[in-house]
Order: C-alpha cells, then structure tokens, then sequence
C-alpha cells in the first residue's frame, strides 16, 4: 500500500519547509541597529589604554594593517587554500569601518563571527579563539578601536569560488566547529597559569597559525599546537613535538616573546616577528602568563631532548668562547645522518658568507645565532631557512631588533640549495630535507611577488604612535 | 686563481674562492670606491652591482662569482665623464663625509635600470639597507630623482649597459 501522489508531495514539502526553517535558524542573524559613531571622548581613557594592550596580545594591526597603509583600516590580502580573503576596516570609519557598531555588535562579532548587519564571517577572522574573550576585554578592544583615526577605506572583494562565496555556508561550519562558552578556569591551577590559558586560547589565537587544519580550514583538535603554516611559513610545533634542539622553558619563551629573541633559540621571523613585536608594548606580567602557560603545553622533555639541548648548548658556548672551527659541530650532533663534509660548495659558501656572522662573540641580537641552536635548520621542512637566506632579517625601526642580509640577489637556487643542505646536515641531527630546490624555487616566486606588492619594508612594526598611549 | 669580470674587464684574481669580494676589488683590482664599513653586510657602504642587482661584496666570497658580471662605481662614469648617478649626487651635494655614497649610488643605480621613475617609497624601501650616520638622506632621494631625469637624455645612458656582453 503507498500513500497517494498527493500525500508524498505533501510530506515532501513538509520535510522541504522544515529544512528550510532549520537552515534559516542556523544561518540567518539578525542585523544590530546602527548608531550614531560615539565621540573618542566618550571613553573612558583607562578603557582605551586596556584596549590598546589587548589589541597588541591580539596581533590585530598585522592582519587589519596593509603594508605601508593605514592602521587597522584592513586591506590585507590573506590566501587560504579555499582563495584569498580581504582583512576588514576596523577603524570607526561610518561608512567603510565599524563606526556605526554598538558594542553589542562588536562583541558578536568577536564571539560569534557574525557583522552588525547579521552577515556571517569568515573564520579567517579567528572567532574560534576570539569567542573565549570576556566581555570586560571586548569592551575595552571596542574602546581602543573606536578611539582610532577613522579611515575611509573600502572593504575589497574576496576572490573564493562558489559556493564559499556565499556567506551562509559558514554557518555550517560554526556548527561543526565553532564551541561557545568561553574560558573555564582549571581551578586546579595557578591563576597566572590560568591567565595565560585565557590569552593563548583565546585573544592571542597561537593555535591559528601553530596548529595544523583539516580539509575545511578548521583547527585540528587532536592536534594542537603540532605546527601549522602562515604565509609561506611554517609555525613550529609549541607542543611535545617541538623540533627546537634546546628545549623551551617559561624564561626562554618570555625572554624570546617579550624582546623576540632569545640566546639559545635565535630570533623571531616572519609573522612570529609582528607578534613579538607587539608583545614587546603590552604589560610584562601577561607575557609571563603566556611563557607560564606554554611552557606547560610544550611539556618536561623527554630525557634524550635534555640531553642534546645540554651538549648542543655547550658546544655552541665553547665555540663562542675558543673560535673553534668546524668539526665541534657534529660531535654535538652524534650521528650525523648525511655526510656533509662532502658539501664542499655549501661548506665554503657557509665559511665565507654566513659565519662571519653566526661564529662571532657577538650576543644576539646583533650577532648571528650559533646555527646548532637554529630550530629553522631542525625543523621539519626547510622553507623557514630558505625565507631567510633570501631575505635577511631587516631592522625594525626605532626597536632593538635583529638584522641579517638577504641573499637572493647573490647566490643563484643551486648556491643556496647547497648552503642549505650543508647547513642541515651539520647543524641538525635531523634527516636531510627532500625538496629542498623546490622549496627555493618557490619562495623566490613567493618573494618576487611580495617585492611588487609592498611598497614599504617589508617588516613594518606595530604602530609605534600608538605605543606610548591611548 | 679564477677570473672576474669587473666593469667589462676580466682579471685573473689569484685569491682563495671564500675571499669577499670586497678585499679583492680593494686590495688586489685597486677598485677603492666600494668601501669596508661593518663587514657583516649590515651597512651598505660595500654595495656593488652584480649582473644588475646590488649586491653587498664584503658578505659575497668570490665562488659565488663564477661567470657573473660585477660593477663598481668606477665602472660607471669618469671625473672626467661622470655618469647620471654621479652627477646627479654631485649636483644635489649629497655627500657629506661620504663614506656610504659609494654604496647608496650603486643601489640607486640597480633600483633605476629597473624601474626609471620610482616614487619616493620606492626609494626608501630600496635604500633601507644602506646606512648614512651623516644625515644627507633628503639629498640622497633627491640626487636619485635628479638622476632618474638625467637618464632620461640619450646620451647619458650608464656605462654598465654598453659593456654588458
């Protein structure tokens, strides 16, 4: 017995109807009434000082600043695997900015990734982590950016195909991956502990680049904090799995996050150099919390770590002290796992252009750092230290900061494949990388582009005329 | 022994291949326009022009110049017939003790054989290597501007074009 036509087209438009209705509950967002933009002179200037800490332990100005533009005012292309994603003005602009946001608007922004008009996000914008923000801090974020020079700056268009160029598929995946609740306190632990918990997850959003992403662009739970990729770099594991040859500890990681180096581990680059360079602005108490509290994710090391960071460590001291010449170097290595004395190019390229430097007495952050401490010779694929050698580290202006010569313009891909393979197999007690040359390859592509691109240096600090104040 | 090709002329260098480049130009070619300034390629004040980039010859060891062509501020222009980019710093006085003219006028050179006309952002962001404690750089952006306008006539054209090969 089967029902008539008519039954089924009508239990069909019923089953239609109710999808329809669930997906219009999950997807759609009211919009927040706009306001007339508050005058700067309606907050509180203690409210706007917190902000501008929170907005620093945030890394707000690298994603919402374009090279050599505005502060805040958005702009920045960010490629993804799914297209490339335009960052927003966060300035209180009316027109192109959030001038017209209640804070109400801004706090779903933060905690649900939706825009005052009821538009979803893309989680680009790492409301995954920034929905653990209080709404204390979310007040003095809207504060600090409310105060900011308006600018007039139009959102640019995102270049994603269908269907991620419809919004409401993100709502999909905030089901799948966005967790409400904010931060719960382990009561079993400190509250500075606790403190750096509350940043690192949430505000200071580590895992966004040093956790690796599923096949949707969503953190990978069971891994976190296994290392990730951003912008043509690889983010270190800050876990278990770190491949520093010295272990970190909480003074380490305090000294190499507030002043972006450290003597056992080297100095900050790439994207980590704008994140350090902010932490450098904000209170020392809550850099202390984060060095705390990663120092506990990345865990006692095992036995064997201790061990080479003790006997790496000491060669690297010994070698500062005597001027000691090459063969130092393995023996602190042990088994060497590639035979690079037969490297003779990437040896002399090393003893001529490279050790001046990073065989000197010179303390960091002006000398090089022993390359046996390097965790970009350790590290799992060599595009860090081939970043490097092309570019060189520029100074920072008006900070103390590290500095380094780029090498593109003098050595040709092979030269600097050598070099690298050279390096590796005498600085590491790793495996050699496999794809070294096409790793060379592209990062010169990917510099190339990025020289078209930039008018400015090519590390501009944080905002330096926001430092001092409000 | 290897041979270097400097300003269009080979030389047999009788050097070890991790020499910098530099101590050759200086002490063996008696090139002395490039100069010794910190020796760990943080200054500047060494720049020279490698097959059309600017390249820093106290951190370059000669191995790395096997076929290429290097350049110097000699091989530029003459007193007696200076190029544009000499001309041009002469003009706007932008030397003051002078020390890192030599290098600032080799990167400006390499920055306008590839883009003509660069705006002043351009001129800093290419420049930002090079270091002056003098203070000339106003005179520096303008020395660069003057010389992009000064290669615009033909008969200015910089000597390193004619003798590439």
């Amino acid at each position: 017995m089967t029902g008539s036509p008519r039954m089924i087209a009508a239990a069909i438009a019923g089953v239609l109807i109710a999808a329809g209705i669930a997906g219009f509950a999950v997807t759609w967002r009211p919009a927040i009434a706009a306001v007339e933009p508050p005058s700067p002179q309606s907050f509180d200037p203690v409210l706007v000082k917190r902000g501008r800490e929170l907005a620093a332990i945030g890394n707000c100005n690298d994603c919402h600043t374009m090279r050599g533009g505005s502060s805040f005012a958005g702009g920045l292309p960010v490629p993804t695997p799914f297209g490339t994603i335009y960052s927003s003005n966060i300035t209180p602009d009316p027109d192109t900015g959030i001038g017209r946001w209640p804070e109400q608007a801004f706090r779903r922004a933060m905690r649900s990734g939706v825009d005052r008009d009821g538009q979803h996000l893309y989680p680009t914008f790492p409301y995954d982590h920034f929905t653990n923000v209080s709404d204390e801090d979310d007040r003095a974020l809207y504060a600090f950016l409310m105060t900011r020079p308006p600018v007039h700056a139009p959102a640019r268009d995102n270049q994603l195909s269908f269907p991620l160029d419809q919004r409401f598929v993100v709502a999909g995946w905030k089901l799948l991956f966005l967790r409400h609740g904010g931060y719960q306190p382990d009561g079993g632990r400190s509250a500075e502990w606790n403190r750096g918990a509350y940043l690192v997850e949430g505000l200071a959003h580590c895992g966004s680049c040093h956790t690796p992403r599923n096949g949707l662009g969503a953190e990978r739970p069971d891994a976190q904090f296994a290392g990730g990729d951003v912008d043509n770099w690889h983010a270190y594991a800050i876990n278990s799995q770190s491949p520093s040859p010295v272990p970190w500890n909480a003074d380490t990681l305090f000294s190499y996050l507030r002043r972006g180096w450290d003597s056992d581990h080297g100095t900050a680059r790439g994207p980590m150099a704008e994140v350090v360079s902010n932490l450098s602005s904000v209170s020392e108490s809550d850099v202390r919390a984060i060095a705390l509290y990663m120092a506990d994710v990345f865990g006692a090391p095992a036995p064997d770590r201790i061990r080479h960071g003790e006997a790496v460590l000491a060669q690297a001291k010994m070698r500062a002290k005597t001027q000691a010449g090459a063969p130092a170097a393995q023996a602190a290595n042990g088994a060497a796992t590639q035979d690079w004395t037969m490297n003779a190019t990437g040896a002399s390229i090393y003893a001529a252009a490279c050790a001046t430097c990073h065989e000197s007495n010179r303390a960091l952050p002006y000398g090089g750092v022993n390359l046996a401490l390097s965790t970009a010779l350790s590290g799992p694929d060599p595009r860090n230290a081939v970043n490097i050698v092309l570019s060189g580290v520029r100074p920072v202006p008006g900070e103390r900061s590290p500095i380094m010569p780029g090498f593109a313009d003098s050595m040709n891909n092979e030269q600097i494949v050598a070099l690298l393979q050279f390096l590796r197999g005498r600085f590491s007690n790793q495996p050699a990388w496999s794809g070294v040359a096409k790793t060379v390859l592209d990062a010169r592509r990917m510099q190339t582009v990025f020289l078209q691109t930039s008018p400015g240096p090519s590390n501009p600090p944080a905002d330096a005329t926001q430092r001092g104040g409000p | 022994m290897m041979t270097l090709k400097v300003n269009g002329k080979d030389h047999v260098v009788d050097a070890d291949p991790d020499t910098p480049l530099l101590y050759v130009l200086r002490d063996d070619l008696k090139l002395n326009a490039a100069k010794f300034g910190c020796g760990l390629g943080q200054c500047g004040a060494c720049t020279v022009i490698v097959d059309g980039k600017a390249v820093l010859s106290c951190v370059t060891p000669l191995l790395l110049l096997d076929g290429k062509q290097v350049t110097t501020l000699e091989g530029l222009g003459t007193i007696e017939a200076p190029a544009p980019i000499q001309r041009a710093f002469m003009e706007e006085q932008a030397a003051q003790c002078g020390y890192c003219i030599s290098g600032m006028m080799m990167r400006a050179q390499a920055l306008l054989q590839r883009n003509s006309k660069p705006t002043d952002a351009q001129i800093r962001a290419e420049l930002q290597p090079n270091l002056c404690r003098c203070g000339t750089h106003m005179r520096i952006m303008r020395a660069v501007h003057r010389a992009s306008r000064l290669m615009d006539s033909a008969d200015a054209s910089p000597v390193i074009q004619r003798s590439a090969p």
